[in-house]
C-alpha cells in the first residue's frame, strides 16, 4: 500500500476537528404515507468509522441515503428534520445535492461498475467534476489506494465487468476515492463479496479512516466490531394499531461498549441473536 | 456405458400407489418432445419465408435481365430512368437518389426528436406525464400511412408553400421535403418508444452510482444511461431508417412520382417503393420489361436494407456497452 491521496480531504476550516462531521436532529423519512424513520438524533464522528446496524427493514439504508440526499432519486420519499454536515443544512430544496454528493461518495451492496473500462470507471466521476490533473497518475493512486492496482495493472482498458465481485467492489471504492470526497457511506459493501475479499476491504476501511469519515452499514456483528469506533443500532418501532414497522435509534454508543454492554434490551436482544 | 437405470436406485422399493409425489415422470411427457420440435419449425417459417422472398425476386430479376437487356452496372448506375421510352432506359439511380433523400430527410427529423423525447421520458418526466405520453405516442406508431400522406397534401405542403414562396422558392404540389417531414413525423413514435424501453431498462444501480460520485442529471442521462443503453438505441435507429426506406404510401402522396436526381428537395422525386407501386398500378402488361423490373427494383431494395442491417450489427458489436 502506497502513498494517501496527495491532498487528503481537509476539514473546512470553520469546522473544529471534533465537531461531528453529520448530524441529524429530528430526522423522519417517509416513502409515500408510510413512515420509514422517526426522530433519528444522530451525530457521526470525525475520521472514525460508524456502523449502522439493526434487522431488515429498520431503515438503515433510508438513514444512509439521508446523508448524500440519494432518496431525492426516489419520487415519494421524504425527508423531515434537520441533517448537517460540517455544520450546514443539507436539508431543503436549496442545497445542491450534486455537489453535496461529490464530497460524500457512497459504495453500494452491490458492486455496481459502470459498463467501461476499469480506466474509465475512476476517469468518469473527475472528468465530470471538472479535474484537471494527470488523469494516469490519479486513476493509478486511486486503485492502489483501495488496494487493487496490482491486479488490474496490465489490463485498465478491459472491461470493468470483467473483473470478479470482490475486484468490483474495490473498484467502486477507488471510483468513490477518485473524486476525492470527505465522507464515504457504505451500504453492506461486503454483503455480496467471500471472506478474503471482506477482509480485503475491511482492511481498506481501516487504512481510510485517518483521512475519510466512513458510515457503514452492516449485517455482520463481528465486522461491526472490527471495524468501527461507533455503532448505531435501528429497530422497528411496531405500531400498536396498524402493524406498521417504523425505524427508531435505539442505541448509539462506542463500538466496544455497545456489543460488551449494552444498554437498551432491544440492542441486546439483536446482537445476542435474539431478534432479526 | 449401461442404460440409465429408469429410478433412482434400480434396488429401491418402487413407490407406494398412494406416494403423492409418486406420478408420471414429466421428462418422457409428450411436451417434453413436441415442444422443441414444435418451436424449430416455427423458426423454419420465417428462414423459409426470407428465402422465398429471395428466391422469387431473384428468379424473376434475371428474367428481367435477359428480357430488358440492361447490364446489371447499367440497371444501377444507369441515371436516367424512362422504361416508356425505344429503346426504354432502366436505370434506377434515380429510385435509389429519391429513397435516400426522403429517408435522410426523414431521419434527420426523427432520430434526434425520438431519442431526445426518450431520454426526457426516461430520465426526466414526472411519473403522471410519462404515463400519459408514452401510450399515445404508441397510439401514434398505430395510425395507417395513408393517413400521413393526407397530412403532407393537406397540411404540410400548403403550409411549406404559405412559408417558402414568398420568399422566392418555387414548391411544386409534389415534393421531397413534404415526404421527409411527413415520414419524419411518422417514425419518431418508434424511436422514442424502442428508445424509452431500452434506457429505462439500464439497472437503476448505475444511475444511483452516477449520483453518487456528484453527477447532474444531464451528464447521469447523457453519459451513463445513454452509452449503456446504445445498442439498443441503434437498433431502434436503423428500424426506423428501414422503416423510411420502405414506406410508400405516404411518400406516394407527398412527393408524387418523378424520377430525377435533383438536390432540390421542393422538387417531386420517386422512391424504390413508389415506382413498384406505380408499376404494378400503371398499365405495363404481364411479363414485360417493365413489369419484370418491379421485381430488379425489389431485389435492389432487399439488399440495401440487408446491407444496413449488417453494418450496423458491425458498427454495434464494436462500440456497445454491456451491463449486467
Ligand atoms: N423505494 C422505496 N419505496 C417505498 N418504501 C421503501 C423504499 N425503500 C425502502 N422502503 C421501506 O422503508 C423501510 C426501510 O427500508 P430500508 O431499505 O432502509 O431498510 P434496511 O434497514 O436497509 O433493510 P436491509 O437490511 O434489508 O437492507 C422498509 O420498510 C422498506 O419497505
Ligand atoms: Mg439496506
Amino acid at each position: 500500500m502506497s502513498a494517501t491521496l496527495a491532498t487528503p480531504p481537509a476539514a473546512t476550516p470553520a469546522a473544529a476537528p471534533d465537531e461531528p462531521a453529520l448530524q441529524a436532529r429530528g430526522l423522519r423519512v417517509w416513502y409515500g404515507q408510510s413512515l420509514a424513520l422517526k426522530d433519528i438524533d444522530l451525530d457521526i464522528p470525525r475520521h472514525r468509522i460508524t456502523a449502522l446496524i439493526g434487522p431488515s427493514g429498520c431503515g438503515k439504508s433510508t438513514l444512509l441515503r439521508c446523508f448524500n440526499r440519494m432518496n431525492d432519486l426516489i419520487a415519494d420519499a421524504r425527508m423531515e428534520g434537520d441533517v448537517r454536515f460540517d455544520g450546514e443544512s443539507i436539508a431543503g430544496p436549496k442545497v445542491d445535492a450534486v455537489s453535496l454528493r461529490r464530497r460524500i461518495g457512497m459504495v453500494f451492496q452491490k458492486p455496481n461498475p459502470f459498463p467501461k473500462s476499469i480506466y474509465n470507471n475512476i476517469a468518469w466521476g473527475a472528468r465530470i467534476n471538472g479535474y484537471r490533473g494527470d488523469m494516469d497518475e490519479l486513476v493509478e493512486r486511486s486503485l492502489r489506494r483501495a488496494a487493487l492496482w496490482d491486479e488490474v495493472k496490465d489490463k485498465i482498458h478491459r472491461s470493468g465487468l470483467d473483473l470478479s465481485g470482490g475486484q468490483q467492489q474495490r473498484l467502486c471504492i477507488a471510483r468513490t476515492l477518485a473524486v476525492e470526497p470527505e465522507v464515504i457511506l457504505m451500504d453492506e459493501p461486503c454483503s455480496a463479496l467471500d471472506p478474503i475479499s471482506t477482509a480485503r476491504v475491511e482492511d481498506l476501511m481501516d487504512d481510510l479512516k485517518d483521512d475519510y469519515t466512513i458510515v457503514i452499514v452492516t449485517h455482520n456483528m463481528q465486522q461491526a466490531r472490527r471495524v468501527s469506533n461507533m455503532t448505531a443500532c435501528l429497530m422497528p418501532d411496531v405500531d400498536a394499531v396498524g402493524g406498521h414497522r417504523t425505524g427508531v435509534l435505539v442505541e448509539f454508543s462506542p463500538t466496544d461498549l455497545l456489543f460488551t454492554n449494552p444498554k437498551d434490551p432491544r440492542t441486546e436482544a439483536y446482537i445476542t441473536g435474539r431478534i432479526g | 456405458m449401461p442404460a440409465p437405470p429408469t429410478t433412482l436406485n434400480p434396488t429401491d422399493p418402487p413407490p407406494p400407489a398412494d406416494d403423492p409425489w409418486g406420478g408420471q415422470s414429466r421428462a418422457s411427457a409428450v411436451a417434453e418432445v413436441v415442444a422443441p420440435v414444435l418451436l424449430a419449425l416455427c423458426g423454419l417459417v420465417t428462414v423459409l419465408t426470407t428465402l422465398g422472398i429471395l428466391l422469387v425476386l431473384t428468379v424473376q430479376s434475371v428474367q428481367f435481365f435477359l428480357k430488358a437487356q440492361v447490364g446489371v452496372g447499367d440497371f444501377l448506375l444507369g441515371a436516367v430512368l424512362k422504361p416508356e421510352a425505344s429503346p426504354p432506359k432502366f436505370g434506377i439511380l434515380p429510385l435509389a437518389w429519391g429513397t435516400f433523400l426522403v429517408a435522410f430527410g426523414a431521419s434527420c427529423i426523427a432520430l434526434p426528436i425520438g431519442l431526445m423525447s426518450a431520454i426526457y421520458l426516461s430520465e426526466y418526466a414526472p411519473r403522471a406525464v410519462r404515463a400519459v405520453l408514452k401510450p399515445a405516442l404508441e397510439l401514434l406508431a398505430g395510425v395507417p400511412t395513408i393517413v400521413y400522406g393526407y397530412l403532407a397534401l393537406l397540411l404540410v405542403t400548403p403550409v411549406l408553400k404559405a412559408v417558402l414562396e414568398p420568399l422566392g422558392f418555387r414548391v411544386d404540389q409534389f415534393n421531397a421535403l413534404s415526404a421527409c417531414i411527413v415520414v419524419g413525423v411518422m417514425i419518431v413514435p418508434l424511436v422514442s418508444s424502442l428508445s424509452e424501453d431500452v434506457l429505462s431498462a439500464v439497472p437503476l444501480g448505475l444511475r444511483e452510482a452516477a449520483y453518487g460520485l456528484g453527477a447532474t442529471k444531464f451528464e447521469v442521462s447523457t453519459r451513463v444511461v445513454l452509452p449503456a443503453g446504445l445498442s439498443g438505441v441503434a437498433a431502434s435507429f436503423i428500424l426506423a431508417v428501414s422503416r423510411a426506406v420502405g414506406e410508400t404510401m405516404a411518400v406516394v402522396l407527398a412527393a408524387g412520382t418523378m424520377p430525377q436526381i435533383t438536390a432540390n428537395p421542393l422538387t417531386s422525386v420517386e422512391t424504390m417503393t413508389t415506382y413498384i407501386v406505380q408499376v404494378v398500378g400503371g398499365e405495363a402488361s404481364y411479363g414485360s420489361a417493365k413489369y419484370l423490373s418491379l421485381f430488379a427494383v425489389g431485389l435492389a431494395l432487399f439488399a440495401i436494407t440487408l446491407t444496413l442491417n449488417i453494418l450496423s450489427n458491425l458498427v454495434l458489436r464494436r462500440y456497445r456497452e454491456v451491463y449486467q
